[in-house]
């Protein structure tokens, strides 16, 4: 196992990298590239979507409320971004409490993002723009525009729901990563509670209901890799992270033009 | 880590020392900024093509900002730098060939 290595004088047998930084973060940088190709496929299908179905303009579904909501939604991440770098910065200066209280701060930009988006996500399935796989939702008054839109263009709810849903999970992961790295095994019951919370608050016909397990999955993977090697997260580790997160937000920085402004209700039709 | 991994490590932090606080403020600033144009133009009743195009440029600033600033890739050394970037637009710009083909006759023939 490579934690059974022991110390030793003899110098390592690698030659410095030719990128002149360390291996985790040319891992972590491949990581962020191969990505950037299935959030640019994504992408790709949605706008594909959108060109061939007619009348799209006319159909468009989002109104200020939707527009003001993701543009808060923005706001969160962008400054999540900020405290992010600054919890790099204290990591390099050796500042570990500053470190701990930015990265924390991370996770709540994070946090107010995701329960944003599902609030968001809620009231456009409440309001008839869903999915043929997610439970119909009792007590909403249906929108006949999202009606609609659901009937008429189908593959917006399929785009908008796969694209704006894969990247809600990239960001509860991050915020699970940093939690991890913040905190490393106290954060575990933490995830479990928020999985307790997040499963038991929720509806049953609501698609987080069930998307809730993604924390009990992520709270028993985080709790074999701490158990395999606990270790003290170091400014390499932190700076990945911070990688990784700043990632999550550039993605964003397409999502949010192409898919909320760009169907805005203002448009002409 | 090896001993080579922590001595690049090191240096790389000890490059990162030296990075400015405001500065990030000032980035951040901009992008909320930039965000705040975005949605501005959004209510301009623009034409589709010329909005997208529009708001496509800025999210490439705010792209850029992100990956040169927050993500720290402005500091990497060159090749770091074109490997990355060229490799991610080479793939994306491969994507866009097939994507405007069909596009452009999807278009052309007309929705039906």
């Amino acid at each position: 196992m490579a934690d059974t290595a022991v110390s030793h004088d003899i110098p390592s047998v690698y030659e410095p990298s030719v990128f002149g930084t360390y291996s985790k973060k040319i891992g972590m940088w491949l990581f962020l590239m191969s990505d950037s190709l299935t959030f640019g496929a994504l992408l790709y299908a949605y706008t594909y979507s959108r060109i061939s179905t007619a009348n799209f303009l006319g159909q468009t579904p989002f109104h200020s409320e939707s527009i003001v909501n993701a543009t808060i939604m923005t706001a969160f991440l962008l400054t999540s971004s900020l405290t992010m770098v600054l919890a790099v910065r204290a990591s390099v200066q050796k500042d570990a409490k500053m470190q701990t209280i930015w990265l924390l701060a991370t996770m709540l930009c994070g946090a107010g993002f995701v329960v944003l988006h599902g609030r968001e996500w809620t009231n456009l399935i409440a309001s008839g723009l869903t999915l043929p796989m997610f439970p119909a939702s009792p007590g909403g008054e249906a929108n006949a525009d999202f009606a609609r839109i659901t009937k008429d263009v189908p593959l917006f709810a399929s785009t908008f729901f796969t694209l704006t849903g894969m990247h809600m999970l990239h960001v509860t992961l991050g915020i699970v990563y940093l939690g991890v790295v913040a905190l490393r095994r106290k954060f575990i019951p933490i995830l479990l509670g928020l999985w307790l919370v997040a499963w038991l608050a929720t509806p049953s016909y609501s698609p987080f209901h069930y998307g809730a397990h993604v924390l009990l999955l992520a709270a028993v993977v985080c709790g074999i890799i701490l158990w395999l090697k606990p270790k003290v997260y170091d400014s390499s580790d932190v700076e990945v992270a911070g990688l990784y997160w700043h990632f999550v937000d550039l993605v964003w920085m397409f999502i949010f033009p192409l898919v909320y402004l760009m169907s805005a209700r203002i448009l002409p039709t | 880590m090896d001993e080579t991994q922590i001595a690049l490590a090191e240096r790389v932090a000890e490059e990162q020392r030296h990075h400015k606080m405001a500065q990030f403020f000032w980035v951040w600033g901009a992008l909320l900024l930039l965000t705040g144009i975005e949605v501005y133009l959004t209510y301009q009743n623009m034409a589709p093509a010329k909005m997208l195009t529009i708001l496509m440029g800025l999210s490439l600033i705010k792209a850029a900002l992100i990956i040169g600033f927050f993500m720290h890739l402005r500091y990497e050394i060159s090749l770091m730098k074109w490997v990355t970037m060229s490799s991610v637009v080479g793939c994306l710009l491969l994507m866009t060939i097939f994507f405007l083909w069909d596009a452009a006759r999807v278009v052309t023939l007309g929705v039906k």
